[in-house]
């Protein structure tokens, strides 16, 4: 099964690969992995994406628990999250096709960021099943080339019910 | 005052009380060399090669339970030092490697002897740093202490730049607080109160001791558990000598060259009580197969031990030692039971598969069996030896046949498996106990890959004395080519390519003796015993000799070999007394 895995851990040089080289030692495979700055600038977010069955993901989480760098570990998974991921798609579409590409970029709200002659560059943001959907759409289009920045997640916040 | 990066080295290691380090010179480390040429404080043992040096250390922390240092220089001498560090970590042995670097300017440049050791040792490390500014270096050499020693223990690095160990800044001894970074030692208390009515509840309990009860510390709690619920203790390996080997309830060793009778108790258990192990390949054999009818209970500081290879019913995270006293506190206000009634048939069940399959060879007048020698090295000793050996059949008849009886006095290479590791071991451990007899049980293939620390023992007078168990093959791996390649013996026939090693040891300085006759063991022995120098004592041993009982692999662990019927036929004059 897929696992969102969330890591806190300490912005230092080095540390990414001590993480991607737990993955790679163990032959487990990461399918997406994010990384940035967090608002102590000390401290970095991941969020990699990966499968297994439950034995595979609890070693996972506790190899990565015990590494010295990691702060915290959450696997989103097992919680209420938000998770979301951008993909930028270049596609040269023919003539008669470039005002069916800007109604689809319009009906899952992605903006056109870059325009030439022969092409459209469109941002789009969503869950993985709406990036999905929207380059299946465009292929037939002529798709060029398109960039995913991998998932990122976050915990929901519990509503209190009165 | 501000001093050098090499001189807050030499500080740092005397704040963490650092007396000895093993190591090798070289360009990049030679600020901090020509501080240790007259430094009274610290004394650097010079090895013949970089990886003697980190088993040395390693020896000397697996004897003495404190960390072992070695210091190398870049390149070469760090890429050298991989085979030992990997060696510590998979033994959980707190060594700090410290490796010279290329100046920080010239690292990436491909630089004379550079080599990325931080990228390389990282997966062999528990931690390891690269220290890019002198102000940050004595915080981690302190910060490399603590890892290595706390939680489960490992080896460190630190990478030294050689502008670092020039440039000046004024030395401090920080508080260090790594909030990534928390050892659980208190185990769960409610989880360990289940583990008591487990144990009250279970007729066919065993214990499986691990290495974890050596490194906690936690020999006398392990003891006081099973004296006190009358269950039967198996030592793993690296867990030989947390438990009396002569004790009625020692198992002996469990696992692919174990015991019968350890095998069956855990085959037929109602309840494994697995304390600081991890469950090796080597003890489980077929997995699937494992202890089928047992619930399981273990006891580990490292997480990630738990549930790795096998299922666990009771998982408890913490140290041993700490673990133990508070599940023998409940176990003796909480669960009273009639043990000794509890466990009698267990007991004599377990003494039965023991009558049935002692640990045993077959005698020979005419020529030495090597599981001789190693009883002879037992019963001269008595046991209080420290003891290192290599690796293969001399590893694994050491293990059979010689009753560790103290903690800390087996040093083997477990987990990795190294040949090689046992006399710089030893010479580490006789640096640390200069008047213990330390003896290397050796191979003849073994011993000559590190054969050259035969220089470091003699010119620093130290007295190791190595018993080669010379059968002119590769032993082990012959046996599995005996048992399972048909006999093609490739590659694995030393002949008369083995070197003559009495003359080797007197070319280095050293006193060589040598056996061929089973009357002559007692008196080689009895003599480099009394000698003060190192001494090489070469065992002429039968090169047919396997070592016997054996699970073969793949197998369920109570599916074992023995020694073939014929020679079962003979005489089995060295049957259990």
């Amino acid at each position: 099964m897929r696992h969102t895995i969330s890591l806190l851990v300490e912005n230092k040089f080095g540390v990414l690969s001590r993480i991607s080289g737990l993955f790679s030692g163990r032959g487990y495979n990461i399918e997406s992995l994010s990384v940035g700055e967090t608002i102590d600038p000390q401290v970095s977010i991941m969020t990699i994406v990966t499968s297994g069955d439950d034995q595979i993901i609890e070693q996972i989480t506790k190899q990565l628990n015990k590494l010295v760098d990691v702060i915290k570990v959450v696997d989103m998974t097992e919680l209420d999250h938000v998770e979301r991921e951008m993909v930028l798609i270049k596609v040269a579409p023919k003539q008669e096709a470039k005002a069916e590409v800007l109604r689809i970029a319009e009906i899952f709200r992605g903006r056109i960021v870059d325009s030439s002659q022969a092409t459209y560059t469109i941002e789009i943001t969503g869950d993985e099943k709406k990036i999905e959907a929207i380059i299946e759409l465009l292929k037939p289009m002529g798709i060029k080339e398109f960039v995913r920045t991998g998932k990122i997640a976050i915990a929901r916040e519990g509503v209190k019910k009165g | 005052m501000k001093i050098s990066g090499a001189e807050i080295f030499i500080e740092s290691l005397k704040k963490e009380g650092v007396k000895h380090i093993f190591g090798y010179p070289g360009g990049v480390v030679l600020n901090i060399f020509d501080l240790l040429y007259d430094n009274k404080d610290i004394q650097l043992i010079l090895t013949r090669h970089e990886q003697g040096a980190v088993h040395a250390a390693d020896g000397y922390a697996r004897s003495t339970g404190k960390a072992g240092v070695a210091l190398v220089t870049s390149g070469p001498g760090a890429t050298n030092t991989i085979t030992g560090i990997a060696t510590a970590s998979m033994d959980s042995v707190p060594i700090v490697v410290f490796s010279g670097q290329v100046p920080t300017m010239l690292i990436g440049n491909d630089a004379f002897q550079e080599a990325d050791i931080v990228g390389i040792s990282r997966p062999c490390t528990k931690y390891n740093y690269l220290a890019k500014d002198v102000k940050d270096l004595s915080r981690i050499v302190k910060e490399a202490f603590y890892i290595a020693m706390s939680g489960r223990p490992g080896p460190v690095l630190i990478d030294l730049p050689k502008d670092v160990t020039a440039s000046k800044t004024e030395f401090t001894w920080p508080e260090i607080k790594i909030r990534s970074y928390n050892p659980t030692y208190e185990g769960n208390k409610w989880m360990i109160t289940q583990a008591a009515h487990a144990i009250g509840k279970s007729k066919r309990a065993v214990i499986i001791a691990g290495g974890g009860v050596i490194l906690s510390g936690g020999s006398k709690e392990l003891r006081e558990l099973a004296e006190y619920t009358e269950i039967p203790v198996t030592m793993t390996l690296m867990g030989l000598g947390s438990f009396h080997g002569n004790h009625k309830l020692s198992l002996g060793m469990p696992g692919m060259h174990g015991t019968y009778y350890a095998n069956k108790a855990i085959q037929g258990s109602d309840l494994l009580i697995a304390i600081g192990m991890r469950f090796d390949d080597r003890v489980t054999g077929k997995l699937d197969a494992f202890a089928p009818n047992a619930k399981i209970i273990q006891i580990d500081i490292d997480p990630t031990s738990i549930r790795k290879n096998v299922r666990v019913d009771i998982p408890i995270v913490g140290d041993v030692k700490r673990v133990l006293t508070l599940l023998n506190k409940i176990l003796k206000e909480d669960v009273k039971e009639q043990w000794a009634e509890v466990r009698k048939a267990w007991l004599k069940q377990i003494d039965e598969w023991r009558q049935k399959r002692p640990m045993t060879y077959t005698y020979s007048d005419e020529v030495i069996k090597p599981q001789f020698v190693v009883e002879k090295i037992c019963e001269l000793t008595k046991g209080n030896a420290i003891i290192s050996t290599e690796v293969g059949q001399n590893q694994m008849w050491t293990a059979q046949f010689y009753k560790f009886n103290k903690p800390r006095t087996l040093l083997t290479s477990g987990g990795l498996g190294t040949m090689g590791y046992g006399f710089p071991a030893a010479i580490g451990a006789q640096l640390a106990y200069p008047d213990k007899l330390v003896i290397d049980i050796a191979g003849d293939g073994s011993i000559q890959m590190n054969i050259q620390e035969l220089a470091t023992a003699v010119i620093n007078k130290l007295p190791v004395k190595v018993a080669i168990l010379n059968n002119r093959y590769l032993g082990m791996v012959r046996q599995w080519q005996e048992l399972f390649f048909k006999e093609r013996y490739s590659h694995t026939k030393l002949d008369e390519s083995v070197p003559d090693f009495v003359k080797i040891a007197e070319a280095y300085g050293a006193v060589g003796l040598r056996a061929t006759k089973p009357g002559e063991v007692e008196p080689v022995l009895k003599e480099a015993f009394k000698t003060k120098r190192t001494v090489f004592m070469d065992f002429v041993v039968d090169w047919k000799e396997k070592v016997f009982p054996m699970v073969p692999p793949g197998a369920p662990i109570d599916q074992m070999l023995f020694e073939e019927p014929e020679e079962k036929a003979e005489k089995k004059l060295k049957a259990v007394k």
